[in-house]
């Protein structure tokens, strides 16, 4: 791909200072602690049913369709809860189509469970980049032009790789502004295992490159780190250098919660030799407008239905992996209908009893499946409330649904239970129920892949980093990590602060331990959980979750994404916490021990150097 | 889910019988807490008929003062009895050290003391699935004819990989055996052998039955410095066991200093004891003593690509863990690990 906009190399030419360096992302995976599972089952009458560990049942029964050549109606795909997914369980993969077909020659049920060197294979991680970053800023730290170049290393098939290669570029355009931009990035396939989707889908690593080129700018310039992102704050309701969309936009509140938090003003730079804090900030996307097959109709559909027991049982395409969206269906309806949620039942991920959502992948469920949720639960109030107000005659205005009856505001004398309530509103219309959807704005940029990365919201946030350097090993030990994110509203803070910090720990995880790579025999390194390392509980650093809320306008209640963004800030301030402790930069990942100890030799040595031509002048 | 291939269990619940039943099938195994064989037989590096289970035989657990200040440890007792014993605290605290960084909690919980001084040796190439090791077209260890750790090597270099090894030879450990033929005392130096196929000396049908710990000077102190990728669970990349007698005027009178992970033996510290003996602890003669030390450790120690990771770090990393563990052992501040 080959993007840009605005006159970069006029930025670099006119510039006060310019900063062009190499970095790069090594690769890792996700480690569901949950192999991929499928089942499948052929009845009597010609249906094929599959259970998929997936996290997108919609486009596995499209590609099971597809493939063994059967009628979509013939096919009911299930998704049971998930032992994580990550993206992971993003693309259709083999087992899926062998369970289905072993199940129809067979007649019998068929199982297959993947080991764990099994998952290792399938992979799909994040992509190996190679990037080269030419940043332009004026001496006040302005940055006036991005420049990027990013080799992507797909391994052997596509999965989502156009995706990841639009993304690469496409998603750097925030928190900052800047007004000239230019990317190439090319994905390559070479002869491993197949890179894909993985929590923070393509932006990672160019985060990572950018953020740390940015506070190589700001030692350049003598800037506060946190005090150039605010100088470049691209602010509310704005368009980005390439065509997106920002309406709410929390990130200079995140600078501040990091900042106030890790008591950064009175300790970056000031703490003991081999301690440091380092900072970087990041934006995602909630849900995109392009579906993965060109269509029109929503995005995400969701159906109530009301049984005479007061039950409201709630059916939705969304996937839930573990990120709790079937709670955050649960608590909507509970909230529109003024019900307790115990009386809200979801079925989800069943595509012969719910309607079509496209699956739990770029951060979409919330927003998507939420606002939908909120269109299906508000039809159904407005049955119910003209119901009442015809049964008290009074004007629908003064029907009020909340805490488990129905109220005239009027004359609070007059009040139902809402199960009779219900049973009105049975009377007077039909066999009660609802349905609601959701479907995104016209966005994007006028260009092709203009469309790719534009999201009807975006997630802000921003990292503090503390870090403790061990400079006779080499080894970094993360002391605490402060997580500020906007995710417009914290629907549930409790789930949202578990994103906040899983997703800080998967991506400390990836700078300093995993390693998903390829020996010289062209045999996977280690595809065990004892070769391939992620962190154990004491490995893992303190996490402070700082939730900022922004309240975006088109979210359900304002709320954005919470599970991707915040993974993204912590690679590069791992990198710029390691400078601030002993004056290197990191810029290749992971920061094994060995590689941080060659790089403090390799900046000893110059600093002597350095000090021996000083000496030699006197 | 990796399945274990077909094999049978037998849980006698004497050392006699087991003895009977390891030696009447051609290939049996003897099992005690399983966290090492188990894994191995899932990557069909050993296929038993039989396994031969001491879980049952109580006899073999336990730790007990016995005569004249020796210590009896039950090879049957876990890993973490060990760690935690106040016994074994107080007369090996390398040996506590060592057995409290074996793997992680669960792990230390199953395996054994008898089983980790008993434990495989490890390899990049070796500890692998049966799927990934016909890839790769096997190795020397197993399967194979060639090694991959040192190209047209004819010798296995599998690396050690037991923590309690290092920490048993600096307290002089003497092990005891059963077998057909009767009992067998051996100090537990003479155990080992530098081929990393099969790294130990045992007569057929033998079976460790205890390790005994000789009583160490009033002014002993141990210690053990375990490197490793995270703060549980992994196998040493390095592991240093540093034994010190002080006396009473706090000079040094014995020293030892062992390694392992790095080859297919446990590596003693040439010279260790000659360079630390005589110094006062605390004073500046004993802190270059044990910079000497760890130069000697470094000259001497060339760990190999056997296991996975950067092996001209694990040999910076000798320097380094050879004095820390050793001025841990002088403060009693061990172990030396990073979290």
């Amino acid at each position: 791909m080959h993007l840009a906009f605005g006159d970069v190399d006029a930025a670099a030419q006119s510039a006060d200072l310019v900063i062009e360096d190499d970095y790069s992302f090594h690769g890792t995976t996700h480690t569901p602690i949950e192999p991929h599972c499928a089942i499948g089952q052929y009845s009597a009458d010609g249906v094929l049913t599959v259970w998929s560990s997936t996290q997108i049942t919609h486009y596995v029964h499209r590609a099971l369709a597809r493939v063994l050549e059967l009628q979509p109606a013939k096919i009911r795909v299930i998704q049971p809860c998930l032992g994580g997914a990550f993206g992971g369980k993003s693309d259709p993969f083999s087992l899926e189509f062998c369970v289905a077909k072993l199940a129809m020659v067979t007649r019998r049920p068929v199982k297959m469970l993947w080991t764990r060197e099994e998952v290792f294979y399938a992979h799909r991680g994040r992509h190996p980049m190679q990037l080269h970053y030419r940043t332009s800023a004026s001496k006040d730290g302005r940055v006036s032009g991005v420049d990027a170049k990013i080799l992507i290393d797909g391994g052997s098939y596509s999965s989502f790789g156009l995706v990841t290669t639009y993304y690469a570029g496409q998603l750097l355009t925030g928190p900052y502004d800047f007004p000239s931009y230019r990317f190439d990035s090319t994905r390559v396939f070479t002869n491993k295992p197949p890179c894909g989707p993985k929590r923070g889908h393509g932006s990672v690593q160019p985060r990572f490159a950018f953020e740390v080129q940015l506070d190589q700018i700001a030692e350049r310039l003598g800037l506060d780190p946190i005090e150039i992102r605010r100088k470049n704050f691209q602010g509310e309701n704005t368009k980005t250098v390439n065509g997106q969309r920002i309406t709410s936009n929390g990130f200079a509140q995140c600078l501040n919660e990091v900042e106030r938090a890790s008591d950064w003003k009175a300790r970056r730079g000031k703490l003991p030799h081999g301690r440091g804090l380092g900072v970087a900030g990041s934006m995602y996307i909630s849900g995109t407008n392009y579906p993965v097959y060109p269509n029109k109709m929503p995005q995400a559909g969701v159906q109530l239905k009301v049984d005479r027991s007061g039950l409201v049982t709630v059916f939705t395409g969304g996937n839930d992996i573990g990120q709790g969206s079937n709670s955050v269906v649960c608590y909507i309806v509970a909230e529109e209908l003024g019900i307790p949620v115990d009386c809200v039942r979801v079925v989800a991920a069943d595509t012969d009893l719910c309607p079509v959502d496209l699956g739990a992948y770029s951060s979409r469920v919330t927003f998507m499946v939420g606002n939908a949720t909120i269109d299906a639960a508000r039809k159904l109030r407005r049955l119910v409330v003209t119901a009442v107000a015809e049964h008290w005659n009074v004007a629908e205005q003064r029907v009020r649904m909340i805490e488990g009856v129905v109220v005239d505001l009027e004359d609070v004398t007059k009040s139902l239970p809402y199960v009779e309530a219900f049973h009105l509103a049975e009377e007077k219309f039909d066999t009660l129920g609802s349905t609601g959807s959701y479907n995104t704005p016209t966005l994007g940029g006028d260009y092709r892949g203009g469309t790719i990365g534009a999201s009807p919201a975006y997630s802000f946030t921003a990292h503090v980093v503390e870090v403790d350097v061990d400079e006779e090993t080499g080894r970094i030990r993360i002391e605490k990590v402060w997580i500020a994110h906007d995710c417009g509203r914290a629907l549930n803070p409790m789930l949202v602060a578990g994103q906040m910090e899983g997703s800080a720990y998967m991506g400390a995880a990836e700078a300093l331990m995993e390693e998903h790579d390829i020996n010289r025999f062209g045999l996977h390194r280690g595809p065990s959980l004892l070769d391939y390392r992620i962190p154990t509980s004491v490995d893992t650093p303190e996490l402070a979750a700082l939730i900022v809320e922004s309240l975006d306008p088109e979210g359900p209640y304002g709320a954005k994404e919470a599970g991707e963004g915040p993974l993204h800030p912590v690679l590069p301030a791992i990198s710029n916490a390691v400078f601030d402790a002993v004056g290197v930069r990191l810029k290749h990942l992971p920061f094994t021990p060995a590689r941080v100890l060659a790089e403090l030799r390799a900046a000893n040595s110059t600093e002597t150097q350095a000090v021996s031509a000083h000496r030699g002048r006197n | 889910m990796l399945r274990l291939p077909q094999f049978e269990v037998a849980t006698p619940s004497t050392v006699r019988e087991a003895i009977e039943l390891y030696t009447s099938v051609e290939g049996a195994l003897i099992v005690a807490g399983g966290t090492d064989l188990v894994p191995n037989m899932k990557h069909e590096l050993f296929t038993p008929p039989l396994v031969v289970s001491l879980a049952n035989i109580a006899s073999l657990r336990g730790i007990a003062r016995i005569d004249k200040g020796w210590l009896s440890i039950g090879a049957m007792t876990t890993l973490a009895d060990v760690a935690t014993s106040d016994l074994v605290t107080a007369q090996a605290p390398a040996l506590a050290q060592a057995t409290g960084l074996v793997a992680g909690p669960q792990l230390r919980a199953m395996g054994t003391l008898g089983g980790n001084v008993l434990l495989d040796t490890r390899c990049q190439w070796y500890n692998q699935t049966y799927f990934w090791r016909q890839a790769l077209g096997f190795c020397l260890k197993k399967d194979g004819s060639k090694c991959h750790v040192v190209e047209g090597g004819s010798k296995c270099v599998a690396a050690a990989s037991n923590d309690s090894a290092p920490a048993l030879m600096t307290l002089g450990a003497i092990l005891v055996f059963e077998g057909p033929a009767g009992r067998r005392s051996v100090p537990i130096d003479d155990l080992w052998l530098a081929d990393g196929i099969v790294n130990k000396r045992l007569e057929p049908g033998e079976i460790l039955v205890e390790i005994q710990i000789p009583p160490t000077a009033p002014g002993h102190r141990g210690a053990y410095g375990k490197l490793r990728e995270r703060g549980s669970i992994d196998f040493p990349l390095l592991g240093v066991a540093v034994a010190l007698d002080v006396d009473n005027k706090s000079k040094i009178e014995r020293a030892d200093v062992v390694l392992t992970a790095l080859q297919a033996r446990p590596l003693r510290i040439k010279r260790a004891h000659e360079t630390l003996v005589g110094h006062e602890v605390g004073t500046s003669e004993c802190a270059t003593a044990i910079e000497v030390t760890a130069e000697l450790a470094h000259k001497q120690c060339h760990p190999m690509p056997n296991i996975l990771g950067d092996h001209d770090w694990r040999r910076e990393m000798v320097t380094v863990y050879v004095r820390r563990t050793l001025k841990a052992a002088i403060d009693r501040s061990g172990p030396v690990h990073h979290v």
